[in-house]
């Protein structure tokens, strides 16, 4: 068997390494850290576009890539620092299942990731079809870390990993997104960022913390 | 051009109204800008009354059958809701409930939602239709939270994070139709989000990566409709917002969401060649349908009371496209139409008698009738409207929904009708003592808009014994491009 290229192999780290990202920030209790490791998935998202970019050498990736840099490496993790300072919110509250426990459903997840991914990377004719599974999971543990954490700023990092997540995946399956898509998705997810900022303001002000056990009240039925 | 006149008036207007939503005449500048946007929408439905589909700007926007009535509603709608929302908003005013400033976010916030919302209905891309349904989620977020209440802002937090998470999902399911499409499309990536691109090569689609698809796109668009279980947000959302807010919530923005789940249908479903997408559609149509006519026996304040109430007719709605076919589907669309008016009515007479009584509490209203008949009768209409007694316009799509499910799915046709039943007691057995009986209701400083409220349920009315020829003529067009299993 011929040893992949080494475009690949690095684009194949750079998969994994996210994957990694995922479990550390599912683990991660320290606000500050979890935004660390939230810029650091951007970098390899940045990283793995220019990869991808100079594989196929298409234009709009650059761009791509560029946007992440200037949005998810720089931009939101600049902003979550400056909220976090602000309102003073440094640690989580003990995650609601236990961390081993996270673990191990965080195990399963990938085991199942790839089970859905398997369909789909066998069509894929693009160079990158086994991150494909890894996207997935990356998707899926996000998910898990927003159930189980109790903070509002954890489960906020949670869910821009998530974008993340999906931004990879568009990127291992299709090569990226349409421009205008990309850019649309973009702004809305820097808009998100300044609505939640206002959000976190006003929650404060009425609760005096970020706890997410006050917005518990409102019943299905009373 | 006129639709640049429809997208950019309400643009124009958010940015307008953020510089001067603070002023005295705002709501009036924001009835102004509804009342152009809906001038742009019917000469836009005149247009393609006279020319058929309409594809512009680089085929990025489409008008059809399918989406103008849709269109004209949602302008419509934003309209009649703006002119409620000028006295509802002055007299929260001066209860105290919200300062200028708010009124500025409000009013701005206003437009763009109607803005973000007629992208999603008019965009051929696929892709810029969740980026617009993301939008018109983020858009409405502060306006939920308005009033600055504990249970306001989680309500607004709920809605934030359920809807952002739903919605990731759908991106995913768009992703994957791109990924299926770019092997047949071309790789060039211009034209493979594109529906009317896709619509025409959906046979050559690969079938495994779009029933995956769909199960993304339906739990994401799905849980912006509010389908059972994941409607979470739903009442809080409507509960705790201001009321002209609860209105285009309920009334437009879970149209244009299940615009959007029908739309990727239409592409799964010419792929697939399987009942799949339909029989998942059924599926949570009926959860939807059962478990909110249940929770409708639980409510104790109003407006919650009708968001569940809202999520029924949501499931009643995407069963009937679940089902597919050209009656089921007209049904579907009709039934679309007249929910959206008679819950904003609804909506509209409940704000003014919880302005009126000084609570959302069920309990605590009572009497509208002696101290403002309109109120009360406006109230009671809506409730028989939408709760489905002829001869209103609900009556007649129900009852085609019904015999419908009687030949194609008889199974869920008792389950159905059981579910309609208890959401019948539930709700006029709530509704009947808040109308008649003694009354402690203190008068309101301002008169309150009940225009808005009898027009819609004219409407409603007229649709029930009359529908016209040109509404019938999208419908079918329409239903028979919905197509079906």
């Amino acid at each position: 068997m011929n040893p992949l290229p080494l475009d690949l192999q690095l684009l194949n780290a750079c998969a994994s390494l996210l994957l990694l990202l995922s479990f550390s920030m599912l683990a991660q209790r320290r606000v500050v850290n979890l935004v660390n490791l939230l810029a650091l998935q951007g970098a390899l998202l940045c990283f793995a576009t220019v990869l991808v970019a100079l594989r196929t050498g298409q234009a709009h990736l650059y761009l791509s890539a560029a946007l992440t840099l200037a949005l998810k490496v720089i931009g939101l993790p600049l902003l979550l620092h400056r909220l976090i300072r602000r309102l003073g919110v440094y640690w989580d509250a003990e995650p609601v299942i236990n961390p081993s426990g996270t673990m191990l459903i965080g195990l399963l997840i990938v085991v199942f990731s790839f089970g859905l991914a398997q369909p789909l990377a066998a069509l894929a004719s693009t160079a990158t079809r086994s991150t494909l599974g890894i996207a997935i999971a990356v998707i899926l543990l996000a998910f898990l870390a927003m159930i189980t954490r109790r903070k509002a700023m954890s489960q906020v990092v949670a869910f821009l990993s998530m974008e993340n997540g999906l931004f990879f995946g568009a990127m291992s399956a299709t090569y990226g997104m349409p421009m205008v898509v990309e850019l649309g998705v973009a702004l809305d997810v820097l808009v998100a960022m300044l609505v939640l900022g206002v959000f976190f303001f006003q929650i404060r002000e009425q609760f005096d913390s970020l706890d997410l056990h006050h917005l518990e009240s409102l019943k299905e039925v009373e | 051009m006129e639709l640049l006149l429809l997208l950019g008036t309400p643009v124009l207007g958010a940015l307008v109204l953020w510089a001067f939503g603070a002023h005295r005449r705002a709501a009036e500048l924001n009835v102004l800008f509804s009342a152009t946007t809906f001038a742009a929408a019917c000469a836009l439905t005149v247009q393609v009354i006279a020319r058929g589909p309409v594809l512009v700007l680089h085929e990025q926007f489409l008008i059809d059958a399918f989406n103008v009535f849709l269109v004209t509603l949602t302008a419509f709608v934003g309209l009649t809701t703006a002119l409620f929302s000028r006295p509802y908003m002055r007299i929260e005013a001066e209860h105290g409930r919200v300062g200028a400033p708010r009124l500025r976010l409000y009013h701005s916030m206003y437009q763009l939602f109607t803005a973000t919302m007629l992208v999603a209905l008019t965009t051929n891309n696929l892709g810029l239709l969740w980026v617009a349904m993301e939008a018109a989620t983020l858009s409405t977020v502060l306006l939920v939270t308005l009033y600055r209440t504990p249970a306001s802002l989680e309500a607004g937090w709920k809605y934030f994070i359920l809807c952002g998470v739903g919605i990731a999902q759908a991106l995913f399911g768009t992703m994957l139709i791109y990924f299926a499409a770019e092997r047949v499309l071309g790789a060039a990536g211009v034209t493979a989000l594109l529906w009317t691109h896709l619509n025409a090569v959906k046979g050559q689609l690969e079938p495994a990566v779009l029933s995956l698809a769909f199960v993304f796109l339906l739990v994401g668009y799905g849980t912006k409709v509010g389908l059972a279980p994941l409607h979470n947000w739903l009442p809080d959302a409507h509960a705790e917002g201001p009321t002209p807010i609860s209105a285009v919530l309920s009334g437009l923005l879970l149209n244009v969401a299940i615009y959007a789940v029908v739309r990727c249908k239409i592409l799964v479903e010419g792929s697939l060649r399987s009942a799949l997408p339909s029989q998942m559609m059924m599926g949570f149509g009926l959860v939807s349908v059962v478990l909110a006519s249940l929770f409708l026996w639980r409510q104790r304040d109003i407006k919650r009371l009708f968001a569940y109430s809202s999520i029924e007719h949501m499931g009643i709605i995407t069963f009937a496209f679940g089902m597919g076919g050209p009656v089921a589907n007209f049904a579907a669309l009709l039934h679309m139409t007249v929910h959206s008016l008679t819950k904003s009515a609804i909506f509209f007479a409940v704000g003014h008698a919880a302005q009126k009584a000084g609570t959302q509490l069920i309990d605590n209203i009572r009497g509208l009738l002696t101290l403002s008949p309109t109120v009360g009768w406006g109230l009671m209409l809506g409730s028989l409207a939408i709760l489905g007694l002829p001869p209103f316009g609900v009556f007649a799509s129900e009852f085609l929904i019904l015999t419908t499910a009687m030949k194609q799915q008889p199974w869920a046709t008792p389950v159905l009708l059981l579910a309609l039943a208890i959401a019948f007691a539930a709700i006029f057995g709530k509704v009947q003592p808040m109308v008649f009986g003694d009354t402690e209701a203190r008068r309101l400083p301002h008169p309150p808009a009940l225009l808005p409220v009898f027009a819609h349920l004219a409407i409603v009315l007229l649709l029930g014994l009359y529908v016209p020829p040109y509404l019938a003529g999208w419908y079918r067009d329409a239903a028979r491009l919905i197509g079906g299993p």
